[in-house]
């Protein structure tokens, strides 16, 4: 039946930031890297056209075609879950690149608070602090040890930011300046400081000016275009892993790349895995892939699918408790607020994915939680990434949703008003899980991934207290009318909210509690490493990628050391 | 090229002559006229006739149903002061060509069985491919017109017909397979669509939406002007650009 395959040292399940950042670092080690991307191939070249909005940020042409598979969800146990019919509230990546292609670059470092979570909380506020079936873990890594791995990702990106004042402790500046400042981002710099927070610009990886990172790959200035969010970059200007990692990996002459290779299951005897099973998408052929080392690079979603269909590693129980694979599913709680100007205009259509102006005073523990119902925070944007005439159709409060003046005054909005966003973190709840669903089946036969998930009482608390924090700071920029945050209502999986699920393969100490250890290696399967943000034991209050990115190098040390020395590396 | 005289001689005409014609067949009399010339705006037409070669239909087979939409395209982005509105803009021609497309067949949605109704914050559950959707809904809004006004919904005051579409948009139009805001919340999205997409898709005639929107479509950079304080008040460019400008071939 399947084909097999020459053995090679490691296999990626998947060839976006995470796989490529593997397959590069792997391969330059001399060890034979083979890469499976299920989706496929694409370059600069490919983004000639890439300047539409209905084709790219509303049809998703770069993105997961759900039509061969998806997930099921439901908000709670209880409820019979559905097949996600269409992408709406997060947008999967695939093809070459993953969503790295088509995501902001925003990249924040998560705080020290965040790796050490339980100990410090229960150090500053006592037990009695989490509650109510939010259940908390130190991450079995302190921000310390993993800061040689934030710089590296940061220089591979060439990331274009200044220090954020609550950050932790650096080793490196930020590799390029930041961006340019524009009217928004100043307005929101004075509006930060006359309320006395400490504003910064956005992290960034459209890059302030042309930079060669140390492999020797060259990311271009950024142009502002506005097309940056959902597209590709046709200037090289966005870092992304077709223009630095993935090449990185395909100089050295020891890394292979198939794409249209799905993979549908690991193999594995005695708790080691032997290789993967896949599926040429287009020929319909199987093929077995064996390798020393397997390294789940599919994100969040799938290496929790992958794990559970291969029966690999102990599923999470959620009527007794046990269990890791599939625990820890988290998201992130949206808290924003609108100011619409009456005399002034904004070049609102300009800007860059991740151009902005941040504050982290509402972030982490960076203020005190003794008298707030809640832990943690976000961190507040107010981004110039350029908005689109389709998606972006803001009226104040009030205005009908369609007709004579839904027009009037969308026309009249579009260039006349600012926001902020705040991306509330979000804590693991015992009823906020991933497994198998029983009923539907992907195009390969395979079941597909069940998200049971609804914000809790810990989300709603902190959800009110950014929206308030949001409507005063829109307030001081000067907005003539603003919104007030509405209630958070049930978890829906339609509107689009953010791509920044976390979960489901938890990182610890404790093989009890974790999927992997400290270099993303599987306690149950040494020779297995699973790699992405499904390693985060909770959600922090920022984009993932940056601690992926970081999270990326660190697994990818262990499995050079792992080639060559085997065992347990913790 | 064949004469003028010979080319006006047209489906249209022939049914006329041929007795098929009669009033609510191809919609409202002189609203349909009302419509059929704010149509003829200015996509690429032939040089000697100027008429759209591009306005024809991909999908729909009833011209009445094809007016039906025309009209509630219009009261959901209608003609004002500030520019065209839907039917100028060519948004009913947009969304009839995507509704034979990919996309009015869901080739990239999962639409594998079981079918339940599932919670709203569960989506789109329905079997019904969103081509069937809009037939569906059309035929409805003729249906629920003649059953509260006893009058086809083109001869409807515009007052009435915005009271049809309400009905649809608050859920008090019993549909099958799909709930009547379903219907309306594709209806009012392909719109915008229509309206702002660019205008390769057949909408958003010379970039007339973007215009009165004072959104400049793609351009190549914002480098040189992201941080002035000036307001930028371009003239629009769209992707055909791309095709004629040289730079662009890699
Ligand atoms: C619109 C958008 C904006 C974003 N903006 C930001 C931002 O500003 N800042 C930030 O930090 N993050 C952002 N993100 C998130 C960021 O894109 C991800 O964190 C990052 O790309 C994850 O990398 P990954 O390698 O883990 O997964 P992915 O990039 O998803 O790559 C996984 C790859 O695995 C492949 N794959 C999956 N299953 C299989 C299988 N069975 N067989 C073979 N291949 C498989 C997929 O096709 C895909 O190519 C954004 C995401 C989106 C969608
Ligand atoms: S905004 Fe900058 S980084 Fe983003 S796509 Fe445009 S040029 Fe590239």
């Amino acid at each position: 039946m399947a084909q097999e395959l020459e053995k090679v040292d490691v296999v990626t399940v998947g060839v976006g930031w995470t796989g490529g950042i593997i397959a590069a670092e792997c391969a330059k080690e001399g060890l034979s890297v083979v890469g499976l991307e299920r989706g496929k191939g694409r370059s600069i070249e490919d983004y000639f056209m890439i300047h539409d909005e209905l084709r790219y940020a509303v049809r998703y042409e770069l993105m997961q075609d759900v039509s061969k598979e998806t997930i099921t969800f439901r908000n709670h146990p209880k409820q019979r879950a559905l097949p996600m019919r269409q992408m709406g509230s997060f947008l999967l990546g695939e093809g070459l690149g993953g969503a790295g292609i088509h995501w902001n670059g925003q990249t924040h470092r998560f705080l020290p608070y965040d790796f050490e979570i339980k100990t410090k909380t229960i150090e500053k506020y006592g037990e009695d602090k989490l509650k109510n079936g939010i259940f908390l873990q130190d991450w079995g890594i302190t921000y310390d040890e993993l800061e040689p791995y934030f710089d590296r990702f940061e220089k591979t990106c060439g990331i274009s930011g200044e220090e954020n004042p609550y950050g932790g402790k650096r080793s490196n500046p930020y590799p390029t300046p930041p961006m340019k400042e524009t009217p928004i981002t100043k307005r929101a710099r004075t509006a930060a400081e006359n309320l006395g927070l400490k504003p910064f610009m956005t992290p960034s990886g459209n890059l302030s000016e042309r930079y060669e990172n140390p492999d020797g790959q060259v990311i271009n200035a950024c142009q502002y275009c506005a097309f940056c969010e959902r597209f590709g970059c046709e200037y090289g200007a966005k870092s992304d892993p077709t223009i630095t990692v993935i090449p990185t990996a395909q100089e050295t002459g020891n890394f292979e790349l198939r794409t249209h290779a799905n993979v549908v299951e690991i193999l594995h005897n005695d708790g080691m895995a032997t290789g993967v099973r896949y599926i040429d998408v287009q020929s319909g052929e199987e093929y077995i892939q064996p390798a020393n080392v397997v390294v789940l690079t599919s994100y969040v979603l799938n290496n929790t699918k992958l794990l559970l269909v291969s029966k690999l590693g102990t599923p999470y129980n959620r009527e007794n408790g046990t269990g890791h694979v599939g625990k820890n599913y988290c998201y992130q709680v949206n808290a924003s607020a609108t100011g619409f100007f009456e005399n002034e205009q904004f070049n609102t259509f300009m800007g860059a994915g991740a151009l902005g102006t941040c504050i982290d005073d509402y972030n982490g523990d960076n203020f005190d939680h003794s008298d707030v119902d809640f832990l943690h925070g976000g961190v507040g944007t107010v981004g110039h990434t350029g908005i689109r005439p389709i998606l972006s159709n803001p009226v104040p409060p009030g205005t009908p949703l369609w007709g004579k003046e839904f027009k009037e005054k969308s026309l009249y909005y579009f260039t006349r008003h600012l926001g902020i966003g705040f991306q509330g973190a979000s804590l693991p709840h015992v009823n906020n899980y991933l497994d198998l669903d029983p009923t539907y089946k992907d195009a390969y036969g395979v079941p597909l991934l069940r998200m049971t998930y609804n914000f809790t009482d810990q989300d709603r608390k902190l959800h009110s207290f950014l929206s308030e924090k949001a409507t005063e700071f829109v307030k001081e920029m000067g907005a003539d009318i603003v919104t007030e945050g509405e209630e958070l209502g049930d978890y829906d999986i339609v509107p689009y909210q953010t791509t920044h699920n976390t979960g489901g393969t938890p990182m610890g100490d404790d093989p009890a509690l974790s999927t992997v250890n400290n270099f993303l290696q599987m306690w149950e399967s040494e020779n297995t490493f699973v790699v992405g943000a499904s390693n985060f034991a909770h959600n922090s209050g920022y984009n993932p990628t940056g601690t992926v990115g970081a999270l990326a190098y660190r697994a990818a040390e262990g499995i050079i050391r792992y080639s060559r020395e085997g065992g347990m590396l913790v | 090229m064949s004469p003028p005289e010979k080319r006006k001689f047209t489906r249209r005409r022939f049914l006329k002559n041929s007795g098929y014609v009669v009033g609510g067949v191809l919609g409202g009399g002189i609203l349909t006229e009302v419509i059929s010339k704010q149509f003829r705006t200015n996509a690429p037409a032939d040089e000697e006739t100027n008429e759209k070669l591009t306005h024809a239909l991909t999908y729909f087979t009833k011209k009445e149903d094809f007016n039906v939409l025309a009209q509630v395209t219009e009261l959901i982005f209608p003609e004002d002061e500030s520019g065209p509105g839907a039917i100028a803009l060519g948004v009913p021609f947009y969304i009839d060509k995507q509704l034979s497309s990919a996309w009015g067949y869901n080739a990239r949605d999962y639409m594998q069985g079981p079918f339940y109704k599932g919670e709203p914050t569960q989506g789109y559950q329905t079997s019904m491919l969103r081509h069937e959707i809009f037939s569906a809904g059309i035929e409805k809004i003729k249906e629920y017109s003649e059953a509260t006004f006893n009058r086809p919904f083109l001869e409807l005051e515009e007052e009435e017909q915005i009271s049809v579409l309400k009905a649809f948009e608050n859920d008090e139009v019993e549909m099958k397979g799909v709930m009547s805001s379903q219907f309306f919340a594709l209806l009012r999205g392909a719109t915008l669509e229509g309206v702002y997409a660019d205008p390769l898709y057949g909408g958003n005639e010379q970039m007339n939406g973007w215009k009165m929107k004072k959104y400049p479509g793609n351009k190549m950079s914002y480098l040189e002007v992201i941080d002035s304080e000036e307001f930028y008040d371009e003239p629009p460019s769209s992707l055909h650009a791309h095709m004629e400008d040289s730079s662009n071939e890699r």
